[in-house]
């Protein structure tokens, strides 16, 4: 029950991680189905319609409900205590946040339920995604379900942006910012800009498809090719706001288990800053075919490449913190060490997609699959598993199994590399995305035997995944045994608490002294760090349920916009809209004073 | 629920003791300050995409009425008079706020109130008006991008009128404290935001609209 009502950031985290796992396990459940499907030639197992469902729902998963909230269960867990605060600015809002993404997921599976799901692809093009094409009630639950979504991660964006910027520890400027922290304050200021172009988009296409309106009808003087502006403006960000957090993580772990300062860390800081940018500047990429004209195209096409030039030096930074360091190979390193040639490689095909006569060749192939698969797997999920590794001990006391995580780290690496580096060579030889099916042995150039390949890879992946799994839940019925500093070699200030975390963080607040604060001080020979104020009683906010309250009160109207045409859905929407103004009523009147815990008495045991 | 249980221990009743800016005084307060302003950059981008959407559609309009028949600039002025007026107000309400005099703040967020409230009918009666002579929601893409994106304005002027209203209730409640001010500053801060998008919608919907 607490559960529901915590407003603990690292409990929060928890509970992002655990819903995050759930929807990761979906989405990749639905990428089996699609890769079975794809095994051979004219295979049945999926009819078009259901394979057009798997692949959107895919997508949309992975990104929206696995990804997005496995970054914020991280930045929930780590950030604060990275920064030496007791809370995170907003403890209730941040809750809000966890649970309007949840009933945001919750109501877009619900559509496998309903057995309206939606079938336009993870951007919903339109008019695909119109009503003209799309007559049953899926893209409603896309658009929705994102909408709903999409408000916890502004807030939640919201959220971290002022606990980085108000409630730093005495002595930790900008400057002495671990680089998690100041990845997670750079995607989040891309969240609050980029989301709300997102919202735009939906509430558009929702007034499109439930109330009549004409903005993406060229029949009454719409225009189809502004949603791809839009939806990009806000996609290509995305992308970027994905995989700053898991360069952090990599930043993060490399050092520690290299022994050794990251290289170059004002220029990493930097580059951080210009991917944010630069990742605002090139939507278009995504847009060569559509017929802007070559000045448009060769314009985007350079800003696009011009990344290419930080996320350069950010690889050569973390081989350069690699070099001459005592490496230890720990899971979490493995994972960290295999991200870099995997995101390489990513990276280059993304600069080869850069080129818009190349790119109308490569549109709409395997080639573009395995682009985005190199980059979304190898960059994102590689970054988020070392990161689960790393950090797990501080999250819970107890460590995972390395035995068991090398198998998982070794069948994933491999299982990857086979699944998606053969969709390079299919798409050069034609093979289009997003069709279900294609055609016999000898009217093919190959596709039969490539696409087995990358079948068999999808499985090792999952075999990797269940050992994580089995891992994950084995650890869970072991002794809290880890130590504060659990790797023993931890530079940043969540290696100075105790672990997991008591509820209020930090007993004293820590001065500090420099970058890697803790690892300064061990050279120091400190055992702790120097405390900023005495022990006093520490103020923590109170539980609420209203979070999770607002949130169902959300989910209910969205349902009841959605069946407004079938039924009296006004009513059941207005009901949720009172449900949710009501707690922010009640939100608003009550004032919540918290409590105070005595450090002196409380034993301190978080989540 | 009497109001005896509901008094604030840690708030300062009496004016006298409030520090020189209770707004920013606390933590939560400096915080609820800054995640406002980032909020209202949020905004901006929400704002920006309709007024894109609107831009790219706005001679969409299918045969019917355009901008230059519909608009009449003396009734726009009217409701741009009464909005620009009304954030006045409220820097007044947050001047007696430092001040310290909650009669006063009570007093000029009524106003507010009451201003927020014309411009609200002023609008409705346009929009009823518009529906009359063909421009619906639904008859071009010019209709929808254009209630979309005035009509999202409109929304958020509703909206503030009902925050602002209630926070009249909670400063006669509790009076001015360290966890009311934030609110007040907030809330007017939102107010202007809704001014200054409003300054927008008067040149590019309504000024460009007339001049075709």
């Amino acid at each position: 029950m607490d559960w529901l009502t915590t407003v603990d950031h690292k409990k929060i985290g928890i509970l992002y991680l655990l819903a995050g796992a759930f929807f990761f396990v979906i989405g990749g459940i639905e990428a089996l189905l699609i890769r079975l499907q794809l095994i051979g030639p004219q295979q049945e197992f999926l009819d078009a319609q259901t394979f057009n469902e798997m692949i959107t729902m895919h997508g949309t998963t992975m990104i929206f409900l696995a990804a997005m909230p496995i970054i914020f269960g991280f930045m929930n867990a780590i950030v604060p205590l990275q920064i030496g605060a007791r809370d995170v600015a907003f403890p209730f809002v941040n809750a809000l946040g966890f649970w309007t993404f949840f009933v945001g997921g919750v109501l877009l599976n619900l559509s496998w339920i309903v057995g309206d799901v939606p079938d336009a692809g993870w951007t919903a093009y339109v008019p695909l995604s119109g009503e003209q094409f799309s007559m049953h009630r899926g893209l409603d639950f896309y658009l929705m379900g994102l909408q709903i979504a999409g408000i916890g991660t502004l807030v939640g964006g919201i959220n971290f942006l002022v606990t980085i910027i108000n409630m730093r520890a005495p002595g930790m400027g900008f400057m002495r910012m671990p680089m998690f922290t100041w990845t997670a304050f750079i995607t989040s200021a891309m969240i609050l800009f980029a989301f709300p172009a997102l919202a735009v988009g939906l509430i558009l296409l929702t007034f499109d498809r439930l109330f009549g309106g004409n903005i993406f009808d060229p029949n009454m003087g719409g225009n189809v090719v502004l949603w791809q502006h839009i939806f990009w403006i806000f996609g290509h960000p995305e992308v970027y706001i994905l995989v700053l957090p898991a360069f952090g993580i990599i930043s993060e772990v490399i050092p520690t288990f290299s022994r050794k300062r990251l290289f170059g860390y004002s220029a990493m800081v930097f580059a951080t800053v210009l991917i944010g940018f630069l990742g605002f500047m090139v939507w278009v990429h995504h847009m060569f075919t559509t017929g802007m004209g070559p000045v448009a195209n060769a314009l985007f096409a350079v800003a696009t490449m011009l990344i290419a030039i930080p996320t350069g030096i950010k690889i050569f930074n973390w081989l350069f913190t690699m070099w001459g360091g005592r490496i230890q190979f720990t899971t979490a390193n493995l994972f960290a060490i295999g991200f870099v040639p995997t995101f390489v490689m990513g990276g280059v095909t993304g600069v080869m997609l850069a080129v818009p006569p190349a790119d109308w060749q490569f549109h709409d192939s395997y080639f573009v699959v395995a682009h985005f698969h190199y980059v979304i797997v190898g960059g994102i999920v590689f970054g988020l598993l070392s990161g689960l590794f790393y950090w797990w001990p501080k999250m819970t006391g107890r460590f995972l199994n390395e035995t068991l995580g090398k198998v998982t780290f070794w069948t994933f690496f491999t299982g990857f590399h086979l699944t998606f580096f053969i969709q390079h060579i299919v798409g050069l030889l034609g093979m289009p995305r997003r069709v279900f099916t294609y055609l016999g042995e000898n009217e093919n150039p190959g596709w039969t035997w490539m696409n087995q390949l990358s079948t068999i890879g999808a499985f090792v992946m999952a075999f990797a995944v269940i050992v994580l799994l089995i891992n994950i839940v084995t650890s869970m019925t072991k002794p809290k045994t880890a130590k504060g500093d659990a790797w023993g070699d931890g530079r940043t200030l969540e290696w100075t608490i105790p672990s997991p975390a008591p509820e209020y963080n930090f007993k004293q607040t820590p001065i500090t002294r420099g970058i890697d604060a803790w690892w300064k001080e061990k050279m120091a020979g400190n055992t702790e760090m120097t405390p900023a104020e005495p022990v006093g009683p520490i103020h923590m906010p109170s539980p609420s349920i209203l979070p999770l309250f607002m949130s169902i009160g959300l989910g209910i109207a969205a349902v009841g916009f959605m069946y407004s045409e079938e039924w009296n859905g006004y009513y059941v929407a207005i009901a949720g809209l009172v449900i949710t103004f009501f707690c922010m009523f009640l939100r608003s009147v009550y004032d919540d004073h918290g409590f105070h815990i005595d450090p002196k008495d409380d034993k301190g045991v978080g989540a | 629920m009497s109001g005896v249980t509901h008094v604030d221990p840690h708030a300062h009743g009496v004016s006298g003791e409030l520090p020189h800016e209770p707004e920013r005084a606390t933590l939560e307060g400096r915080n609820k300050l800054l995640g406002f302003w980032l909020f209202l950059g949020g905004e901006c981008v929400l704002f920006g995409t309709l007024f894109a959407t609107f831009m790219a559609l706005r001679h969409n309009t299918m045969g019917g009425p355009d901008g230059a028949h519909l608009f009449d600039l003396v009734l726009v002025a009217w409701a741009t008079f009464i909005l620009l007026t009304s954030s006045l107000t409220s820097v007044f309400a947050i001047q007696a706020m430092h001040a310290k005099k909650v009669p006063q703040i009570m007093l000029w967020l009524g106003v507010t109130v009451l201003l927020g409230l014309g411009f609200l009918g002023l609008e409705i009666y346009e929009f009823f008006h518009y529906v009359h002579e063909g421009h619906q929601f639904n008859s071009s893409a010019f209709g929808t991008s254009f209630y979309s994106l005035v009509g999202f304005h409109g929304a958020h002027v509703a909206f503030g009128v009902l925050w602002i209203t209630l926070l009249i209730f909670q400063l006669a409640r509790k009076g001015l404290t360290t966890v009311t001010a934030p609110k007040v500053y907030v809330a007017s801060l939102y107010w202007h935001f809704i001014d200054v998008v409003w300054v927008f919608i008067f040149t590019i919907v309504y000024l460009m609209g007339k001049m075709g």
